[in-house]
C-alpha cells in the first residue's frame, strides 16, 4: 500500500525541474557505505491484509470485554458515550498539529480553554495547563516545580507510601540527576499510618509532599490537617487525584493543595492497554509561572472578537532551551479534548450520576466480600470505588482460579507491598454489574474451599 | 465569530447522557465534611455538545483539510485504516495490568515493533515505552547518564548541541542539570568540526545531533563528526524528528550513533491529534541496551510448531527505572504505526523517503529565484529559507500569515535560530505535484506582494475567520479559565 500521490510524468517532471536524472542523485552526501541498505522487514500489505492482520492480533487478547474485571489499581474501566469518539474523531482536530497559528486554531484551542477551566472546576484549583503525557509524569513535574520553586534550596520530597507505587517509580527516574532526597515511602513504612504521621518527616528542607486521593488502596482522607501542618513548615503539597471521585468528594482544592494532577483516564478515554492516557495538572494562581506544559488563554484578535492563543510560551523549552523547567514539547491534545467531550456530555449530572454508581456498588461489592470466610475488609476508612480485600491466601493464586471462571480479579498489591501478597485490590466501576459482583463472591467461596 | 464557551451554553438542570439506576441496595454515603458541595461543571444536552464542537472544528485547519508543511513536525496525510485498528475492541478494552496470558496479541504486536524499529533503525534494542519525542530524549540522556556512571565516568558533564538544534535538546539535557555547550555550524550547514574538536575532552557527555538537521541538510561529515565525539569518551544522542528522509536510505545506528528517538507521530503517520499524543520509542546500541527503561517486551517461553511463544516483560539489568505507567502510548501510537508500517515493507518505507526528499527539492527548485536560501544545497525532507526582502519590511510572520490567504497552513517560523526570519518547509511525500505548484505559486505571488503591495502582506489574514491576536493581552491578563479565581488580581502573579 502506497500513500504516495505522484503519476510517473510528475515525478519525471519533478525531477527535470531539480536537474537530476535519478532519486538516488539526492543522497549523495550520505556515505556510500551505509546508503541504501537492505532492510529485512515482512513484505508490504495492502490496506486490506493490514486489516485482516490487525484484526487477528487483537482478537487473540481477552478483553474486559470478554472478562469480568474488577481490575482497576489507577486505570478504570468506565462508560464512554458514543459521542466521544465522534467528536475526537473529527480530522479537523486529530489531524491538525499544536496550535501555533492560532488564527486557524480556534478550534483546538478554545476545546483545550475548556478542558482546563473544567478541570480547574474538578479539583477546585486556579489554573490547568493543557495536559502531561499521564498521571504518573505530572505528578514527576509536580517534583521538578517544586523544586524549582525553591530554586534548588530545599532538596528533600516526601512520598506517601499509598501513592501508585508506578507513579513513585517515575518520580525516581525523572529526579535522579537532581540529587534529591525522596522519603515516606521505604520499604518499611507502615501503609496503616495515617497521613498526619507524614509530618514527622517534614523540615525546612523539605519542598513537597505528595499523597494521593482517594489512596492507592482506595480510602479517602481528607488531608486538610496534614496540609497545614505542611504550609507551616513553608512546603507545598501534591495531591494526586482520581478525576471520577471528585465529582463526589470535597477537593483537594478545597484542602488547600498547592498543586492537584492526576491520570485523566476515567474521563472517556478507553483502557488501550496502557495508553495513550492523560496527566493532568493543577496548581494555585500564584505558582502559574512555575508550571510545566502547554497554557491556552483568551485574548482578542485584531477584528476584535474574544479568541484563544498559547499564552506564557516563554517558560517552555523552544524558548528557554536548557533553562526550561521542562523538556515537554507536546501536550495529549486529542486525549484532554476527549475527556472535555466526555465532562461536557456527562455534565454535571451525568458526572455525579457515574461517581454514585461506582460509589454504589463497591460498598455492596465490599459488603457482600467482605461477609465471607476467610475474607475481610483490610481498613475501615471510607473509600469510593475501590477497596482492599484481605484474602486467605496469596492472590495470586486465587486470580488464576476466577480467571478460569472468566473473571479478571483485583490487582495483586504482593507485586509492589511484598508483605500484602495476600491483599487484593478491588474496583467496581458503574460497568460493573450486581449479577458480576455476586459472580465473583461465588467463585471466590469456591476458591477458598479448593 | 467566536463559539460560545461550554459554560455559556449551559442550563440548570438540562441533562446529556444519563446512566441506568443502581442495581444495588442504596449505601449512605459519608459524612458531609467527606463531601464536594457544589460541582460547577456545564449542564447541557448532546446535540448541544456535538453542535459545540462541530463549531470549533470548522475553526481549525487539518492535514485532512489541506496542505501543512510544517518543517521538522512532519505533517503526513494519516491513512484512515490505521483510525479503525487502533480501536479494534481486543486492543480498546485490554487493561494493562492484565494477566500476559490474556494479552498475548497485544504483547506480540509490541515485541514485533521493537524488532521492527531495530531493524529500520539499526540499533540493537528499543524500548517503546516514552510517550513523545521530548520523553524518548530524556529517556536517551539518561540512559547516557547511567552507561557513564557505571563506567566511574562521573566528570562527564557537557553536552555538545549544534546552534541549528530543536529546544528540547537543549532541554533534555537541562533536565539532568548537564551543562550545554553550544556547537557552531560551518558555511555548508555542516557542524564546524575544529569547533567540535575545541570542545572535546574527558569531561564531555556526548552530542546531540539531528541528522538531517533542522536545515534540512545531511551532516557531509557525519563519520568524522562521530569519530570526534567517540574518542573523546562522549555518546552520540541522535534526534530522530527527522527520520522521515532516512527510511530505507541509511540507518542511524550504522553511522554510529548510540542512542536515537523515534517520532512515531511524524515518521509513521500517527496522527498529531492538535498537539499529541505523541509516541518516542528509543533505540539504543548493544553498549547501553542494559540501561533501557523497564519493562521491555521479551520472549518468556520460545514457541515450536504448534505453540507460538509467550510473549511477557523483561527488566533491563541495570535500567534507569519507569519513564511513565504502564507500557508506553500502545493503542493510540503503536498499534497505528505497526499498521502503517506492515503496509508498508522495506521497499515502501524507502520510498516514502525518496518522495520527501524529492517534494522537499521540487519546492526548492521552484522558489530559489524569488527567496534567499541560506545553505543551498540538495536538502532532504525540508529546507529553510529567508522570510525577508531587501527594501521591504515584510517579514516572515507576514509572509506566513498572508500564506492562510491562499488556504494553506503556514511553514513553521522563526526557526532554526540560525536563519534570519526563517521559513522552514517539509511538503513530506504525500503531496502531489499540483499541491506544491500551487504552494509555490503563492509563495511566488507573496513574495511579489512583498514588493508592490506590503500592506496586504503586513495586514494579513484577511480570508480566515479570525485576525492576528494580541497575545501581549492573553500574557498580561492571563484568563486560563471561563471564569476567574476569587479575587483574581493579575499583578499577584509574579514571574
Amino acid at each position: 500500500m502506497t500513500y504516495i500521490p505522484h503519476a510517473p510524468q510528475e515525478r519525471d517532471a519533478m525531477l527535470a525541474a531539480i536537474g537530476i536524472r535519478t532519486v538516488d542523485n539526492l543522497f549523495d552526501a550520505i556515505p556510500a557505505k551505509y546508503r541504501f541498505p537492505k532492510l529485512n522487514l515482512r513484505p508490504a500489505l495492502t490496506e486490506m491484509e493490514a486489516a485482516i492482520l490487525l484484526n487477528e492480533i487483537a482478537a487473540s487478547n481477552e478483553s474486559t470485554r470478554d472478562l469480568v474485571s474488577f481490575l482497576g489499581a489507577g486505570v478504570y474501566n468506565h462508560y464512554i458515550p458514543s459521542v466521544v469518539d465522534h467528536m475526537i474523531r473529527r480530522g479537523e482536530f486529530y489531524t491538525a498539529y499544536t496550535p501555533y497559528q492560532p488564527e486557524i486554531s480556534q478550534g483546538t484551542l478554545q476545546a483545550i480553554f475548556e478542558y482546563q477551566s473544567m478541570i480547574s472546576a474538578l479539583t477546585g484549583m486556579d489554573v490547568s495547563n493543557a495536559s502531561h503525557y499521564d498521571g504518573a509524569t505530572a505528578a514527576a513535574e509536580a517534583v521538578n516545580m517544586a523544586y524549582a520553586n525553591f530554586r534548588g534550596k530545599r532538596s528533600k520530597i516526601v512520598i506517601s507510601p499509598t501513592v501508585h507505587p508506578q507513579y513513585r517509580e517515575t518520580i525516581r527516574t525523572y529526579t535522579q540527576g537532581l540529587g534529591l532526597n525522596l522519603s515516606g515511602d521505604g520499604p518499611d513504612t507502615d501503609i496503616d499510618a495515617s497521613p498526619e504521621t507524614l509530618t514527622s518527616l517534614i523540615d525546612q528542607d523539605t519542598a513537597l509532599v505528595i499523597v494521593q486521593y482517594p489512596d492507592f488502596f482506595g480510602r479517602i482522607f481528607d488531608y486538610t490537617r496534614l496540609i497545614e501542618s505542611v504550609h507551616a513548615l513553608g512546603a507545598l503539597v501534591c495531591v494526586v487525584v482520581n478525576p471520577t471521585a471528585l465529582a463526589m468528594f470535597k477537593t483537594p482544592g478545597a484542602m488547600g493543595a498547592d498543586i492537584v494532577v492526576g491520570e485523566g483516564q476515567p474521563l472517556g478515554i478507553p483502557l488501550w492497554f496502557g495508553g495513550p492516557y492523560l496527566g493532568f495538572f493543577t496548581t494555585k494562581k500564584s505558582y502559574v509561572h512555575k508550571m510545566a506544559g502547554r497554557l491556552v488563554g483568551e485574548t482578542v484578535d485584531s477584528r476584535g472578537q474574544k479568541a484563544y492563543v498559547l499564552t506564557l510560551t516563554a517558560r517552555e523549552q523552544h524558548i528557554k532551551r536548557e533553562r526550561a523547567t521542562s523538556n515537554i514539547c507536546t501536550n495529549q491534545g486529542l486525549l484532554a479534548l476527549a475527556s472535555a467531550v466526555y465532562m461536557s456530555v456527562l455534565g454535571k449530572n451525568g458526572l455525579k450520576q457515574v461517581a454514585n454508581l461506582c460509589y454504589q456498588k463497591a460498598h455492596y461489592a465490599a459488603e457482600q466480600l467482605g461477609k465471607m470466610d476467610g475474607y475481610k475488609l483490610c481498613f475501615s476508612q471510607p473509600f469510593f470505588h475501590e477497596f482492599t480485600l484481605c484474602c486467605p491466601k496469596p492472590v495470586v493464586e486465587i486470580n488464576e482460579h476466577l480467571l478460569e471462571h472468566g473473571i479478571l480479579g483485583g490487582y495483586d498489591l504482593g507485586r509492589d507491598y511484598p508483605s500484602l501478597e495476600d491483599h487484593m485490590l478491588i474496583a467496581v466501576t458503574e460497568m460493573t454489574s450486581k449479577e458480576e459482583i455476586d459472580l465473583l463472591v461465588e467463585v471466590l467461596q469456591e476458591a477458598s474451599h479448593d | 465569530m467566536t463559539e460560545p464557551t461550554l459554560f455559556d451554553l449551559s442550563s440548570p438542570g438540562r441533562k446529556g447522557v444519563t446512566f441506568p439506576e443502581s442495581d444495588v441496595p442504596r449505601y449512605d454515603l459519608p459524612e458531609a465534611a467527606f463531601l464536594r458541595a457544589d460541582l460547577p461543571m456545564p449542564e447541557l444536552a448532546e446535540v448541544d455538545v456535538v453542535r459545540h464542537y462541530m463549531h470549533l472544528s470548522k475553526y481549525n485547519y487539518s492535514v485532512d483539510g489541506g496542505f501543512y508543511p510544517l518543517g521538522s513536525c512532519t505533517m503526513k496525510y494519516n491513512p484512515k485504516i490505521n483510525e479503525d485498528t487502533c480501536r479494534l475492541p481486543g486492543f480498546m478494552f485490554t487493561h494493562p495490568l492484565q494477566p500476559i496470558e490474556t494479552v498475548q496479541g497485544n504483547l506480540l504486536l509490541m515485541f514485533e515493533m521493537q524488532e521492527w524499529l531495530k531493524e529500520i533503525s539499526g540499533f540493537a534494542a528499543v524500548t517503546l515505552q516514552p510517550a513523545a519525542g521530548a520523553h524518548g530524549e530524556f529517556t536517551g540522556v539518561l540512559i547516557m547518564r547511567a552507561y557513564h556512571k557505571a563506567r566511574g565516568d562521573d566528570q562527564r558533564v557537557k553536552v555538545l548541541i549544534p546552534d541549528s538544534a530543536h529546544g528540547t535538546n537543549p532541554a533534555s539535557a537541562g533536565m539532568l542539570g548537564l551543562q550545554v555547550v553550544q556547537i557552531p555550524s560551518d558555511l555548508r550547514g555542516n557542524v564546524d568540526v575544529d569547533a567540535l574538536k575545541a570542545a572535546c575532552d574527558d569531561t564531555v557527555f556526548g552530542m546531540m545531533l539531528t541528522n538531517p538537521n533542522t536545515l534540512g541538510l545531511f551532516d557531509e561529515n557525519i563519520e568524522q563528526v562521530v569519530k570526534i565525539v567517540h574518542e573523546c569518551g562522549g555518546l552520540m544522542y541522535g534526534d530522530g524528528a527527522n527520520m522521515n528522509a532516512l527510511l530505507g536510505i541509511v540507518r542511524p545506528g550504522d553511522m554510529g550513533f548510540d542512542v536515537m528517538h523515534f517520532n512515531l507521530h511524524k515518521t509513521f503517520a500517527v496522527p498529531h491529534g492538535g498537539g499529541g499524543p505523541g509516541c518516542g520509542p528509543v533505540g539504543v546500541s548493544a553498549s547501553l541496551a542494559d540501561y533501557l527503561p523497564a519493562p521491555l517486551i521479551g520472549i518468556l517461553e520460545e514457541g515450536n510448531q504448534e505453540t507460538p511463544p509467550l510473549y511477557g516483560y523483561v527488566t533491563p539489568k541495570q535500567t534507569i527505572g519507569r519513564m511513565k505507567s504502564f507500557h508506553g502510548h500502545f493503542g493510540g501510537g503503536l498499534v497505528r504505526a505497526y499498521t502503517y508500517i506492515a503496509m508498508h515493507g522495506a521497499d515502501g518505507l524507502r520510498d516514502i523517503a525518496e518522495n520527501a526528499v524529492l517534494n522537499a527539492n521540487y519546492l526548492k527548485a521552484r522558489l530559489e529565484k524569488h527567496y534567499t536560501i541560506p545553505y543551498n544545497r540538495t536538502c532532504m525532507h525540508e529546507f529553510v529559507m529567508e522570510g525577508q526582502f531587501e527594501g521591504s519590511d515584510v517579514r516572515a510572520l507576514d509572509i506566513s500569515k498572508r500564506l492562510m490567504d491562499f488556504n494553506f497552513h503556514p511553514p513553521t517560523n522563526y526557526f532554526p535560530l540560525i536563519v534570519h526570519e526563517a521559513l522552514m518547509i517539509e511538503p513530506t511525500e504525500t503531496e502531489n505535484k499540483d499541491t506544491l505548484d500551487a504552494f509555490a505559486d503563492a509563495l511566488i505571488q507573496i513574495a511579489e506582494e512583498a514588493k508592490s503591495n506590503p500592506e496586504v502582506v503586513k495586514s494579513a489574514p484577511h480570508e480566515t475567520p479570525f485576525g492576528r491576536m494580541d497575545e501581549v493581552k492573553a500574557a498580561r491578563e492571563l484568563v486560563l479559565c471561563c471564569w476567574l479565581p476569587e479575587n483574581y488580581d493579575p499583578s499577584d502573579i509574579k514571574e
